[in-house]
């Protein structure tokens, strides 16, 4: 199984130019969407039949915190004016959106909560969402992030 | 494959917190977006709902080591941001642990699917066989937080929302909690299908062709047995422009343009993560006593594609209903629910 991680405090930008290069939209994001997007790069970057549609890949979010610390930011914005580009990355599962949108992903996206890492619930989860008819493998993510500068970030791919 | 049935159900909202009192709430055509906080002394209003649905859900129901919990939520405690840790895993245990739930809890926070995919995921740990039951609640509450966001996006209607109709102009927020018990025994209505389908499209719009929505019904009619007559869909119905059109089209596109739908976002406002379990719920209790609920708000149709929406209520004459509900991050979800029994 191919693992990828991104090591707390990494040069998100400096891995992102590396990586891809010709995305903007990742300068948009909030560092739980950036890190999501980049490990999905390392996983996937070698696919040979990348950037068509396809239905039968899921991408599946874990994490204890989720998007809290741009809901922090976004909180910070409303005494201001509230920032409407902050808001719609206050979801955990935007992430899982965003990792759909540049790949093409029509399938199942979803993000679960967990008290803290946990392989094992993590494993059982990812088998009983791939009860869905037509889901063939996984994109797992484990993301957490205390701050915007320090995280554990680690994803791989799952086959049914 | 194994059945898995709704076996209790709960409702905590403005309207009522009986089945029955939302339902005659509803037939009566009032609307209620939020809960009055008047009285109340505890800690998080939010978690104190959520597991006051709970705790009715499974009134008279034994919970045992192998009973699963999920919560379904978008935003937890975010009115305590900055204050306090919010994580939801941290509510999710503290209602569970109130609860007496054994197992290890988990949220599933799918921004406004988010009820529709925990009950999935509640089916699918029944047929995995981990688990014996699995109580899903699902709970919202507002704040500036949320309602300051959605300014922003200028997705507020100034007027209660009218979904589907000609002249909505956006959405209204609402509050409620709503649980489920989720067995594999026998029970009133059958959970027997469900699926989730990301756009791939746009982190906050829909897709302009219904895609996710579109797949997400072709999906489940595909467990409709032939012997099973479609009552109607539940619709998500937000009453933003760009949604609506976009359910119509989804709608159309599997072929159920004539089939009869509802939208009852005019009586709870969008209740986020509590929505699909209370849409659930009310269109379960409404189906028993042989209705479809009137689509409050609907006045003249406001889309691009024949819907069979109304503003009255009609009798419902079939075994099934789909639920299906759209939300940020491009994802799209439905439920497939038969009425137990024989026809």
């Amino acid at each position: 199984m191919k693992m990828v991680s991104i090591a707390s405090g990494t040069d998100l930008t400096a891995l992102y130019r590396k990586l891809v290069g010709n995305y903007p939209k990742f300068f948009k994001m909030d560092t739980l969407s950036k890190l999501g997007f980049l490990l999905a790069e390392m996983l996937v970057a070698d696919d040979s039949d990348r950037f068509t549609e396809r239905e039968d890949r899921a991408v599946l979010i874990f994490s204890r915190r989720g998007c809290l610390a741009n809901d922090l930011n976004y909180a910070k914005s409303m005494e201001d004016f509230p920032s409407p580009s902050l808001f719609v990355y206050t979801l955990p599962n935007t992430v899982a959106g965003e990792i759909a949108i540049r790949n093409k992903y029509q399938g199942e996206t979803g993000a679960f909560l967990l008290e803290g890492y946990d392989r094992p619930q993590i494993d059982e989860i990812v088998h009983q969402v791939f009860q869905d008819r037509i889901t063939r493998d996984a994109i797992v993510a484990w993301i957490d992030c205390p701050s915007e500068t320090e995280w554990t970030a680690q994803a791989w791919i799952v086959s049914k | 494959m194994t059945k898995v049935f709704s076996i209790g159900t709960g409702l905590v909202t403005p309207l009522g917190s009986t089945v029955t009192s939302v339902l005659e709430a509803i037939r009566e055509g009032r609307s209620k977006q939020y809960f009055s906080r008047n009285g109340f002394t505890g800690h998080s209003f939010f978690e104190n709902i959520a597991l006051e649905a709970a705790q009715k859900a499974i009134s008279g129901i034994e919970i045992t080591p192998k009973t699963g919990f999920i919560l379904s939520t978008a935003k937890g405690n975010v009115e305590f941001i900055g204050r306090e840790d919010i994580s939801l895993a941290l509510s999710a245990r503290r209602i569970a642990d109130a609860l007496g739930v054994k197992t290890t809890p988990i949220v599933v926070s799918n921004a406004c699917i988010s009820g529709v995919a925990a009950m999935l995921q509640g089916m699918r740990m029944i047929r995995s066989g981990a688990f014996d039951k699995v109580i899903v609640v699902g709970a919202e509450v507002q704040s500036p937080f949320i309602e300051t966001g959605f300014d922003c996006l200028k997705a507020i209607s100034p007027e209660p929302c009218r979904p589907f109709d000609k002249d909505r102009q956006g959405l209204n927020l609402g509050e409620a909690a709503a649980a489920m018990v989720l067995c594999a025994d026998e029970g009133p209505w059958e959970i027997v299908d469900g699926v989730i389908r990301n756009d791939a499209n746009h982190i906050s719009g829909p897709s302009r062709t219904g895609e996710g929505s579109f797949k997400c019904l072709r999906y489940v009619l595909e467990s409709l047995a032939k012997e099973d007559r479609l009552s109607f869909v539940s619709v998500h119905g937000t009453a933003t422009p760009y949604n609506d059109e976009m359910e119509a089209i989804a709608l159309d596109r599997a072929g159920l343009s004539h089939v009869p739908v509802c939208a009852l976002k005019g009586y709870f406002g969008h209740t986020m993560g509590a929505a699909g379990l209370v849409e659930v719920i009310v269109c379960m209790g409404a189906h028993d006593m042989g209705f479809i609920p009137a689509s409050k708000g609907f006045g003249e149709l406001g889309v691009s594609r024949p819907v069979n929406i109304s503003a009255q209520e009609r009798p419902a004459s079939g075994n099934a209903i789909i639920k299906l509900l759209s939300g940020f991050g491009g994802v799209n979800g439905a439920l497939l629910l038969r009425k137990g029994g024989s026809l």
